[in-house]
């Protein structure tokens, strides 16, 4: 029988590793999985780099994990932000590695990982600082702009519910970049704020088939 | 000569987006134009977190943490809206199926290059968000800022001296003294504030503007 659910998010990272690439969904708080980045801290894996479409807010949850000088480098599209001070602090002072990249190019990176693409072209940041170094083309009198993917060994990412196969939906804007991080990892944990009975998602409804899912973790809601 | 305040701007942005358009409005001074979309018309917004059909915000006891807009503000979902991921979003947005993208700027140049993510400040920690992607992305792009600085210099500008967000991809710009369209034949004003007049407007903004006002 395949079950994925695991007994809290301690379980669900004990393979967590120094040096590990994490996808982390989340589009401010919103989508943001809080229980699995505080599993992280506890964790204590270090080195790491963490992939986020944001840095960290106030001294909680990705604040708080670079605050204990754990991530090595960081890949987001928006760092600073009006609390980000414990960012700001570190990036300001050396300690911390950033790749700004536009947030449409962040999610496509993403999802050409997840989807066995090699590199694209795209015209997002053509002619920018952000663009400077890569190799450009241009297409139907059009320039574009070669990314490439961007493979993650675990993906961290929050859905509304999930079955024990793995299936999730999430909830409104929440969903954000947790279907796409889900395709991108060699690990894919979703907390979810409920596991349901296999069956009762409607297949037609699923937005992350399970296929994409490794571990499910059942949190208690904050609402 | 009276400028126009920030809600006439938005209320002139508002004024040029026709029925059943798809619009992005970007975060800052566009995120009003929605204040006075016509009501007779159906005009569907895009916010890049993942929704179509965004509606207002709600009163503060209706507040859903999971229901932002890209600045991360609550707001509501009309019906007939649509929630979809970040690669979708931005798909949709590249692929050219948006109308309209009204963004803030730092400055502009004649040929309709846009700079409004990163003053480029030694010590300013860069942060790009969505912009380079809208500014790119839908059909045409709006751009709404003040005509000038508050040192007095223009805004629109021969070549952008700050970091670029995009090259050649604004079509209009609406001020607080004027309505300029950027064409391959150069800045054509379309409206201004009473009492100014095109050889103030062009001594104010450093460049050629041509008018059949």
């Amino acid at each position: 029988m395949i079950d994925k659910r695991r007994n809290g998010v301690t379980d669900a990272l004990a393979d967590l590793h120094d040096g590990a690439t994490i996808l982390i969904g989340g589009f401010g708080v919103a989508g943001m999985p809080a229980n699995l980045i505080d599993g992280v801290i506890k964790n204590g894996a270090r080195d790491l780099t963490i992939v986020s479409n944001n840095a960290g807010q106030g001294e909680a949850g990705l604040a708080l994990l670079l605050k204990h000088r754990r991530v090595r480098k960081i890949i987001c599209s928006f760092p600073r932000q009006s609390d980000s001070h414990v960012f700001d602090g570190l990036y300001r002072s050396g300690e911390i590695e950033l790749e700004v990249v536009p947030q449409g190019n962040l999610a496509e990176r993403i999802r050409a990982a997840g989807a066995g693409i090699g590199g694209f072209f795209t015209p997002t940041g053509y002619g920018t600082l952000l663009a400077e170094g890569k190799e450009t083309r241009e297409i139907a009198s059009k320039h574009y702009v070669l990314e490439f993917p961007i493979y993650a060994d675990f993906a961290l990412i929050r859905a509304s519910r999930g079955d024990r196969w793995g299936n999730l939906v999430y909830r409104k804007t929440a969903r954000n970049f947790g279907p796409v991080m889900a395709t991108a990892a060699k690990i894919t944990i979703a907390e979810v704020e409920s596991v349901v009975e296999l069956g009762s998602i409607d297949p037609e409804a699923v937005v992350t088939p399970g296929i994409y899912v490794d571990r499910l973790v059942e949190i208690q809601p904050v609402r | 000569m009276q400028k126009w305040n920030r809600d006439q701007m938005a209320e002139r942005v508002a004024r040029d987006i026709p029925e059943g358009a798809y619009v992005n409005l970007g975060i800052g001074l566009p995120t009003r134009v929605a204040n006075f979309l016509p009501c007779d018309r159906e005009i569907i917004l895009h916010t890049e977190n993942g929704l179509l059909g965004m509606g207002p915000a709600p009163d503060k006891d209706n507040e859903d943490p999971d229901l932002i807009n890209a600045g991360k503000h609550p707001v509501t979902a009309l019906p007939g809206a649509a929630f979809f991921h970040h690669a979708d979003s931005f798909a949709m947005m590249r692929g050219g199926h948006l109308d309209f993208c009204v963004l803030g700027a730092f400055q502009v140049s004649v040929t309709g290059d846009i700079a409004n993510w990163h003053t480029g400040a030694p010590g300013a920690i860069p942060a790009v968000g969505g912009a380079m992607d809208l500014a790119v992305g839908a059909r045409r792009t709006f751009v709404m800022m003040e005509h000038l600085t508050k040192n007095g210099e223009s805004k629109i500008v021969t070549t952008c001296t700050y970091p670029l967000t995009g090259i050649g991809c604004v079509s209009r710009i609406y001020t607080d003294l004027a309505i300029i369209d950027i064409t391959p034949a150069g800045l054509r004003l379309v409206d201004m504030v009473k009492g100014m007049s095109v050889v103030e407007l062009m001594r104010l903004s450093g460049v050629a503007i041509s008018s059949a006002l």
